[in-house]
């Protein structure tokens, strides 16, 4: 069995992915980021983080055999294929008050990711203190050897798809990014699909 | 019959305790403290924290904040939370990609994630710190040194946060991603990363608080620290009564994004009276 969502561009989404159940997000018109975080269906306090999976895996890319690691290192999704090669465990989620600070006071009335996470946790009980630095799927974010760091224009393209395999029971929330000051979604967020069948299933 | 063997001889022996000295631990009151880097009284934290051990304080804007590796090999595992505000707290991910550099050393501002400064790097002298990989856990130090609990000769760095979190009122969903500093990383062209480990004995970093925080400190290895043993030596730490940066600061001006940093945060505290 599969099931299939399109999440329109700006907008927010959470399903929770059975163990063994795989999880695809397509990147319907290319270039466009996809925040995300990923918790013990079970246990929310178990949730994604960004350094244990940095440390894990000995870097800060994310790419097919990435495991995402818990705050307290057990994996809950394995990506299992990928169709861009590098995705962002750095640069966490926009938010109106980091904008106020990267672009000016200007951008505060924008959409951003931090008020989808809000939106989309609440439906399933999780607070502000739940939310952590999280992944950007497509987003490149390549550090320099002074240690300069920034967000550059994505590797993605119109149809291209990555696969995460769940390691246990979770809840994935995901912000379609609306940031529109970067070149993480090209200046012009846009839809992607999630696809979730069931364990077994191509 | 032993002397302890009364309550009044297990009180004579507990009372002829004070007055001991050890290299890890507090000096109270911390105006006791040789040679305070302070004016005079200033003083209001000092202590040396063991390997594998913790601290946490409640510290005034304003207070600077002085951590030294003594012995070459102490990594201090830090986070911050607005105190009596604990959901507005360090934001490893803004603080990184605000300031447009992965590294930590002097200027830089440890932002929450309300577009707010909690504190600066105003000192620094050892360059090696991390932001990327975070603390230790209790699975990975048990599949490494066997164990990880706080009792352990291992402890976790997650696991000790977890107890100096439980004495601010937090929990562990109130712990996000933390930074350390004297035992680095730095990251190579394909993103993997190389341990650099520490600058060498006597680094310091010192930071100032831009608003009422509470510090909760781990000394533990780093996560990526290579070596088959536990290696982790004391940790000092000292606090003193200073100033928070004003307008006029060469920090404040900086940069343009850590100026819109301190002015929301002069906004945010001019409105609640507290500055």
């Amino acid at each position: 069995m599969s099931t299939d969502t399109e999440v329109a561009a700006r907008a927010s989404w959470s399903s929770i992915v059975r163990e063994g159940e795989t999880l695809t997000i397509t990147d319907l018109h290319g270039n466009q980021a996809v925040d995300f975080l990923v918790y013990d269906a079970h246990d929310t306090s178990v949730r994604y983080s960004a350094p244990d999976t940095i440390h894990a895996q000995g870097g800060i890319f994310l790419t097919t055999g990435s495991v995402l690691m818990s705050n307290e290192h057990t994996p809950l999704m394995t990506v299992t294929a990928d169709g861009v090669g590098r995705h962002d465990t750095v640069g966490g989620a926009c938010s109106k008050e980091s904008n106020t600070l990267r672009y000016g006071h200007h951008t505060y009335a924008q959409h951003a990711c931090v008020d989808n996470f809000l939106a989309e946790g609440a439906r399933h009980g999780l607070g502000k203190r739940d939310l952590v630095s999280n992944i950007n799927w497509y987003m490149n974010v390549p550090v320099e050897k002074d240690g300069t760091l920034g967000i550059v224009d994505g590797l993605s393209a119109p149809g291209l798809s990555l696969t995460l395999r769940a390691e246990r029971d979770v809840l994935v929330l995901v912000s379609n990014c609306p940031q529109i000051n970067n070149p993480c979604n090209g200046f012009e967020p846009t839809a992607v699909r999630m696809t979730i069948d069931e364990a077994g299933a191509a | 019959m032993a002397a302890t063997a009364t309550t009044y001889g297990a009180r004579a022996h507990a009372r002829a305790q004070e007055g001991a000295r050890a290299e890890a631990m507090p000096v109270v009151p911390a105006r006791d403290w040789q040679d305070p880097p302070c004016e005079a009284g200033h003083l209001v934290w000092a202590e040396t924290v063991a390997g594998g051990n913790y601290t946490h304080r409640v510290l005034a804007r304003g207070t600077e904040l002085r951590l030294t590796d003594l012995h070459g090999d102490a990594c201090a595992h830090l986070l911050l939370h607005v105190d009596g505000r604990p959901w507005e707290r360090l934001n490893v991910a803004d603080t990184v990609k605000v300031q447009w550099n992965a590294y930590l050393g002097e200027g830089v501002l440890l932002l929450s994630d309300q577009g707010r400064v909690l504190a600066s790097v105003v000192a620094d002298t050892a360059g090696r710190h991390d932001a990327l990989c975070g603390t230790s856990t209790l699975v990975r130090n048990t599949e490494r040194y066997g164990d990880g609990s706080p009792q352990s000769a291992s402890p976790a760095g997650r696991e000790l946060f977890k107890l100096a979190a439980a004495k601010n009122g937090l929990e562990p969903r109130d712990l996000p991603p933390s930074l350390s500093f004297f035992q680095g990383v730095e990251v190579r062209d394909d993103g993997t990363l190389d341990f650099t480990g520490s600058a060498g004995p006597g680094g310091s970093v010192t930071l100032r608080a831009e608003q009422d925080v509470t510090v909760l400190i781990a000394n533990v290895p780093h996560p990526a620290d290579p070596r088959p043993g536990y290696v982790s030596t004391p940790l000092e730490v000292l606090a003193w009564r200073a100033a928070a940066t004003r307008p006029g600061d060469p920090l404040w001006d900086a940069t343009p994004e850590g100026r819109r940093a301190f002015l929301n945060t002069a906004e945010f505290l001019t409105a609640r009276g507290l500055a």
